[in-house]
């Protein structure tokens, strides 16, 4: 049974009215849990009210949004039971801290969840691992942190939670190359040792590539492909009609096979470049 | 012809009462012509920024000199002129808009230089055109894109015509989308108006547009040179904690694995295609 | 939501109101309230209804747009209505214990509310036919005299145009930043006042760093742009009083004069 599933999803704002927008149209997804999965998608999309509707911040006009085989909106009374089930992460949420120390703000969500102060502890001391906040900056002041710092105590506040989907906007814009790596890093660690299906928004391909196992493409408010990253990956062409553009290495690849090499496109990354390029001078060329 | 920006031996601190003081830049000499296009890059906290706030004398240095066209940014006379040549986008667009309609806000700077109205007019319109924002002269700032917000941020520098402008990491908030756009306004500008241009950014693509990229480290200048000759350093931009273009780590990485005889420093796709083409062909591989 | 606020709203165009010189339309939007507050009975405020009509349409500004900005001001419409309903003596209609309802009561009830609604959408057309720097302009250059008993005109004018900038801005914070905490399972719709006024502060705390932060950013940026006080400072649009003008002049006086003398010939309502 998928983790998640939505059935027909629509959204629309300001519906009933003539100033109705369509956000979202008949959209339908499965998920299998421990996915990891990309989704990727220009601005106005509809990912972002995708990502809204799964932890049921935004309602759906039509359409269901299914948590291990249950309507979230069966009772709309526990939908907040939802929201610590699906855990959301914002883009910039260092903008949302607001405790007096870090270990308080990254405690809100668990303090929420009515859990007991022993619990809470090691929800908090468990999250900040995660994102390697190390205990003495627990006890400061989230405005004394640096930005990447900042940002991490943000999205420890998500994992203390312990979704079983965890959902991140964008976790790493705005950071320079060092900061986006150790993010991803940490959040590759996060799904892999906690086995948590996570859905990681992003502009860029790269990244996705290099952490993820799935991809999902919205446009204009449809999913438009749901695949493994090869699949997805290898219609580069539609990709690019939609104005999304593929990892440089995997254009160089498919530029190289257009004239006439037997070299393999799903490439992503420099290394797995560099590999694909040995092995064809292995098995058909002279000397390395 | 004067120098755009000439640094000498350009220090800053900050003190911080009761504790150490900190040295931020140490030692800049850097000296960027008119109608150059130079990249700043270097990881968060690398002091370009605070090297970038001392071309129009919004920062004044501990030590050493910065001059502006010949002017001396320390001399407070030259403040407004010095301002005036050195126009300064800053990272969140939002942040930097005084007025709600696009115009008004593009009109603010020649409004505080005394223009007058007739040409301040004309200023604004030639601005706007020239970041290809003349249709929206009379939206709400508010309901722009992120790149539209930040092109009218740039006409709104372009109405003081000025001789350079800096963009502090101009597209850091932006999506793929309002980065090409923002983009390809800044090379429209050099190339067109010959302004010259300083771009602090931290993404590897936009680097490589540009004539010249200077990389900075712990307040010193590490690298400075054509895009070709910094991003062939694989090595050591790594270890500054920087990135290169996939297709130059590509062939790096072929090097590491003992391939021989690929150049180095190669940026795009075409090129790094025509290279490895080119080897395969020669070692049969077809 | 909060973004469907309006207050401080441009709605642009190019219609005779918006060509009109601001300081003409500040002035005029006073006598428009002096007009109402002078109406004493129905045919004044239905006199004047029907100049802001005439203006409404003049300046093609959707009536729905417009209606909206009432919207925010409902609850002290309704609670004006019903003090004047409760409080005001006249020959009784419905009595419940101490409550009473007089016939002289709902009339007043009714008088007041359409007088706030008038007030209220007066006030609206100018601000949807004006931008804010027209408006803060006209309002520097009105109050200009003031300059000379050290009262800081422009600076007041520059902090309102700022304020206006900014309010569409942190009204979507505020949204985001709810939405945020609500994700971390804030609870802002159950409990008691005490609750409800603490489950406000983890959406008040971010707010205000992210204002002073806004502030900061600004500031720097105005410095960039070579701002330094009112002194020397031209402006693009320059401020002059025309044909449209004097049509407005003449219509508000035409109005103002047909209020006054209903109120002198007809019986008061009140």
């Amino acid at each position: 049974m998928p983790i998640i599933e939505t059935k027909d999803l629509t959204l629309q704002y300001s519906a009933g009215t003539p100033f109705a927008k369509t956000a979202l149209s008949h959209v339908s997804i499965s998920i299998e849990e421990g996915e990891f999965v990309g989704v990727i998608g220009h601005t106005g999309s509809g990912k972002s009210s995708l990502m809204q509707l799964l932890n049921g911040l935004l309602k759906p006009t039509s359409g269901q949004v299914l948590l291990e085989g249950k309507d979230i909106w069966e009772s709309p009374k526990e939908i907040r039971k939802v929201r610590f089930a699906v855990g959301l992460c914002f883009q910039y949420p260092e903008y949302q801290l607001f405790e007096e120390t870090v270990a308080k703000d990254i405690a809100f969500g668990p303090k929420n969840m009515g859990l007991d102060e022993k619990q809470i502890a090691a929800r908090v001391r468990d999250a900040a691992h995660f994102v390697s906040l190390k205990p003495e900056l627990l006890e400061k002041s989230p405005f004394d942190l640096s930005g990447g710092e900042k940002r991490r105590a943000a999205i420890a506040g998500v994992m203390a939670m312990d979704p079983r989907v965890l959902i991140l906007d964008e976790p790493t814009a705005g950071l320079d190359p060092k900061g986006r790596d150790v993010i991803l890093e940490q959040i590759r660690d996060y799904q892999q040792a906690r086995g948590t299906t996570v859905l990681l928004v992003s502009h860029s391909m790269e990244d996705v590539a290099r952490v993820c196992s799935k991809v999902l493409v919205m446009n204009e408010g449809k999913n438009i492909l749901y695949g493994t990253v090869d699949e997805v990956f290898s219609r580069a062409e539609e990709l690019a009609q939609i104005g999304l553009a593929i990892p440089q290495v995997t254009r160089v690849f498919l530029g190289l096979k257009s004239r006439g090499f037997d070299v393999s496109t799903h490439v992503y990354t420099a290394r797995q470049g560099r590999d694909e390029i040995l092995r064809l001078l292995k098995e058909k060329g002279g000397k390395p | 012809m004067p120098q755009m920006i000439e640094t000498k031996d350009l220090t800053f601190q900050y003190d911080i009462e009761g504790e150490e003081s900190c040295l931020v830049l140490n030692g800049i000499n850097l000296s960027i012509e008119q109608g150059q296009f130079v990249a700043f890059l270097g990881h968060n906290g690398s002091g370009k920024s605070t090297l970038a706030k001392h071309f129009n004398a919004m920062l004044l240095p501990s030590g050493g000199s910065c001059m502006v066209l010949g002017m001396d940014t320390g001399d407070e006379d030259k403040k407004y002129d010095i301002r005036q040549s050195v126009g300064m986008v800053l990272q969140n667009p939002d942040n930097q808009m005084v007025a709600t309609i696009v115009e008004e806000d593009v009109a603010f700077a020649p409004e505080n230089l005394g223009i007058e109205p007739k040409e301040i007019r004309r200023r604004v319109d030639d601005a706007l055109k020239a970041v290809d924002m003349y249709e929206y002269r009379h939206h709400d700032c508010y309901r722009l894109s992120g790149g539209q917000k930040q092109r009218v941020a740039i006409a709104g520098v372009i109405a003081m015509q000025p001789k350079c402008i800096v963009l502090d990491e101009p597209t850091a908030m932006l999506d793929p989308k309002g980065r090409s756009e923002v983009m390809s306004t800044i090379r429209a500008l050099n190339r067109d108006l010959g302004i010259t241009v300083v771009l602090i950014t931290h993404y590897m693509e936009e680097a490589v547009q540009a004539d010249r990229v200077v990389v900075v480290d712990d307040g010193q200048i590490l690298l400075d040179g054509t895009p070709r000759e910094v991003f062939s350093q694989v090595k050591l931009l790594k270890s500054v904690e920087l990135d290169v273009p996939q297709a130059t780590r590509l062939l790096y990485r072929l090097e590491e694995a003992g391939i021989q005889g690929l150049p180095r420093g190669v940026l795009d796709d075409e090129e790094c295609i025509e290279v490895l083409s080119h080897y395969l062909e020669v070692h049969g591989c077809r | 939501m909060i973004r469907d606020m309006t207050i401080g709203q441009y709605f642009p165009g190019k219609s005779a109101l918006h060509r009109m010189d601001p300081r003409a339309k500040l002035v005029l939007l006073v006598v428009y309230i002096v007009m109402i507050f002078l109406a004493s009975n129905f045919w004044g405020l239905g006199l004047s209804a029907v100049f802001l009509l005439g203006t409404t349409m003049l300046s093609k500004v959707p009536v729905k747009t417009l209606l909206k900005s009432i919207r925010p001001l409902i609850v002290v419409i309704v609670f004006t209505a019903l003090i004047n309903i409760f409080y005001v003596d006249g020959n009784t209609l419905v009595q419940w214990g101490i409550f009473r309802i007089t016939d002289k009561g709902i009339y007043t009830a009714v008088f007041m509310a359409v007088r706030i609604i008038l007030l209220v959408l007066g006030g609206s057309v100018l601000t949807y036919t004006t931008s804010p720097t027209d408006l803060t302009d006209g309002l520097e250059r009105l109050l200009s005299p003031l300059g000379k008993i050290r009262i800081p005109v422009h600076e007041l004018a520059m902090m309102m145009s700022i304020a206006l900038r900014f309010i569409p801005t942190l009204l979507e914070e505020t949204d985001k930043i709810m939405a945020a905490q609500k994700a971390r399972g804030a609870d802002m719709e159950s409990g008691g006042l005490m609750q409800r006024v603490k489950a406000l502060i983890p959406i008040l705390i971010p707010l205000f760093v992210s204002a002073i932060r806004r502030a900061y950013d600004l500031a720097i940026a105005m410095e960039c742009r070579c701002y330094r006080g009112g002194k020397g400072r031209t402006r693009m649009k320059q401020l002059h009083l025309g044909g449209v003008d004097a049509w407005g002049i003449l219509a508000t006086s035409l109005c103002l004069g047909g209020v006054i003398a209903l109120k002198v010939l007809l019986p008061s309502t009140l």
